[in-house]
């Protein structure tokens, strides 16, 4: 080949690699402008809204189309009650999995019980929302709300939250659901940096005498507790931000109650209700207002949880 | 003595219950899981007939199949996966092998991980205000554009993560023998990952084959066969949805039979990737 032919070959292949590399770029800067368009178009849809109310519209409890006076206090209540009882159920529960799962189970029985576990996520939500308005609710309608209303229904002060008709839909099941759905989330993330701790430490704390419980509650929590709260965060994330499983049984009223047994709304299940539905720029501009105040939550929740988790693996490879 | 025996005693005890406590919770774990698929299975047979792959879906109280649903929800996802697939690759080889500098890498990747989980629903609005809007009127387009939305963070994370697991001296090897950086790429890392690079996509697919939330505003339903994109297409998910908050029982049953399907497919497809993922990670 002459000398001027591999020139130009080479120049060729030059500019292949600036072609590649720029296509590259572009898709992952596609990324990042995807999350301003989400962004701008929510913003630009919710504005007849937020010209309308204002920030009275995070303080009011009226849901009125037909007055067209929009407010969103109880969707956004119910979403962060459900999305409360939710964890406070999946954290307990995946913290008992994960420890199950890295410390007493044989090793043959991990991977498939893992497996178990990741799969319980993989059901789409709507068999959850599903399941939970033909199986669940009746169930827990029928037999454990009674108990409620008897029991935790009377007591001083709390007893507000638990008093009700036992009619199986309304917040309490809604969170319940979303908790089953969490669990596999947050049992995972805590599973793998439950993996990370150094045996080294483990074995130093066993041979000072300590017990199975003593070393996951003194030593390994500890050292993994960024990551474990991410985890968490994750977990809160998906809660908040799931919608089918929820819109199934919650009741969709725009009624604020203090009872958990009590239909409600959440914002996503009232986007799914009312969105196709909606008359008029105030109505439909409202519900994208509600869209916008949940992605913002959302992201804030799923930010912190990543940084958390970056956190926790930059410190590994630091002690590599 | 009696009282060192004692606190021995008792942190035994504290041990024992929260091991036990712990057997519990994953029980707990594993009750729902068969639960849910023991109901799935009892009504969903029942329903499951030949009809549900031969008949569209019917009018209110008449019986009928799935076939227009399971036939749009094919074709979206196909959709979906087709616009999703090659921006997630393309991204995520930047972020494995360009990302070292500057701070386009660390940014997107912060992003597109929260992307990953950003509630869907809200994604369908977003479809919605830029593009339903605009040409004014539901369609499978819609509902594809969608998905694809929600394939592409996934294919982003698991392509880079495949990516890195290639050793630099298999990408050093290559630049040696004096490959340009487009071909070490495209031939020799993408192609020693690319079994990896299927999982994603497979988990991808799974993840939008099972989703309501998206499809509502942008696909909407279509009682009737349509073979264009450019109408409201019928989908399972939706479908089960519109089925099962209805009062008639042949859609209960339809609905029953819908989220059998569903179900199993998006399983089959979550132990597909995992087993292809698990032969990847061997290789290396």
């Amino acid at each position: 080949m002459s000398t001027s032919l591999q020139e130009a070959h080479h120049k060729h292949q030059n500019t292949l690699d600036i072609l590649f590399r720029n296509v590259t770029r572009l898709c992952a800067f596609g990324v990042l402008a995807l999350l301003g368009t989400i962004i701008v178009s929510l913003v630009v849809g919710s504005m007849p809204a937020i010209k309308a109310f204002g920030f009275g519209f995070l303080g009011s409890a009226e849901w009125n189309p037909v007055t067209d006076h929009f407010g969103a206090l109880v969707p956004i209540v119910g979403t962060l009650a459900t999305a409360a009882i939710a964890l406070l159920i999946a954290i307990p529960v995946s913290f008992g999995i994960a420890i199950f799962l890295t410390e007493l189970s044989p090793q043959w029985l991990r991977r498939p019980l893992g497996i178990a576990i990741e799969l319980l996520a993989g059901i789409p939500s709507i068999i959850y929302g599903m399941w939970g308005l033909f199986v669940f609710a009746p169930l827990f309608g029928d037999h454990f709300e009674p108990w409620i209303n008897d029991h935790l229904g009377k007591m001083p002060l709390i007893g507000q939250f638990f008093s009700g008709p036992p009619m199986g839909i309304g917040l309490l099941t809604a969170g319940i659901i979303l908790a089953i759905m969490v669990i596999p989330f947050i049992a995972a993330v805590m599973r793998d940096v439950f993996d990370v701790v150094p045996s080294m430490l483990k074995e130093s704390a066993y041979g000072l005498g300590s017990t199975t419980w003593e070393v996951m509650w003194n030593v390994v929590l500890p050292y993994t507790k960024i990551g474990v709260v991410g985890g968490i965060m994750l977990g809160l994330g998906r809660a908040l931000g799931e919608t089918m499983a929820v819109t199934f049984v919650i009741g969709n009223s725009h009624d604020l109650s203090a009872s958990l047994l009590m239909p409600s709304n959440s914002i996503s299940s009232a986007l799914a209700n009312e969105f196709t539905e909606a008359v008029g720029e105030l109505y439909t501009s409202s519900l994208i207002e509600l869209g916008l105040i949940l992605f913002f939550i959302t992201l804030v929740v799923l930010s912190v949880a990543r940084f958390m988790l970056y956190k926790l693996a930059q410190r590994e490879g630091g002690n590599a | 003595m009696p009282d060192m025996l004692a606190l021995y005693a008792r942190r035994r005890m504290i041990n024992s219950i929260a091991l036990g406590i712990s057997v519990l919770t994953m029980l707990f774990g594993l009750f729902w899981l068969c639960w849910i698929l023991l109901t799935l299975l009892q009504y969903g047979l029942t329903g499951l007939t030949s009809a549900v792959f031969t008949q569209m879906t019917p009018p209110p109280g008449s019986s009928g199949g799935l076939l227009n649903a399971i036939a749009g929800s094919l074709v979206m996802t196909l959709v979906g996966t087709l616009i999703g697939t090659p921006i997630g690759i393309l991204a995520g080889t930047y972020l494995a092998e360009f990302g070292q500098r500057g701070w386009l890498a660390p940014v997107t990747r912060f992003i597109n991980d929260v992307l990953l989980s950003a509630p869907s629903i809200v994604i369908g609005m977003f479809v919605y205000a830029v593009y339903v809007v605009k040409i004014g009127h539901f369609s499978g387009w819609a509902g594809a554009l969608a998905l694809s939305i929600l394939v592409i963070p996934v294919v982003i994370r698991t392509t880079e993560n495949m990516l890195r697991l290639v050793p630099n001296t298999l990408r050093e090897a290559a630049a040696a023998l004096g490959a340009p950086q487009w071909k070490v790429i495209s031939f020799v890392t993408l192609r020693a990952s690319r079994a990896g690079i299927l999982t994603g996509v497979l988990l991808a697919v799974a993840r939008i084959s099972g989703e309501t939330a998206p499809l509502l505003f942008t696909a909407l339903n279509n009682q009737f066969w349509s073979n264009d994109m450019n109408q409201p297409m019928a989908n399972l998910p939706v479908v089960i949805f519109q089925f099962a908050m209805s009062p008639y029982d042949d859609w209960h049953n339809l609905a029953w039979a819908g989220a059998l399907l569903i179900t199993f497919s998006v399983l089959s497809l979550n132990i597909v990737a995992r087993v292809m993922f698990r032969q990847q990670a061997t290789t290396h």
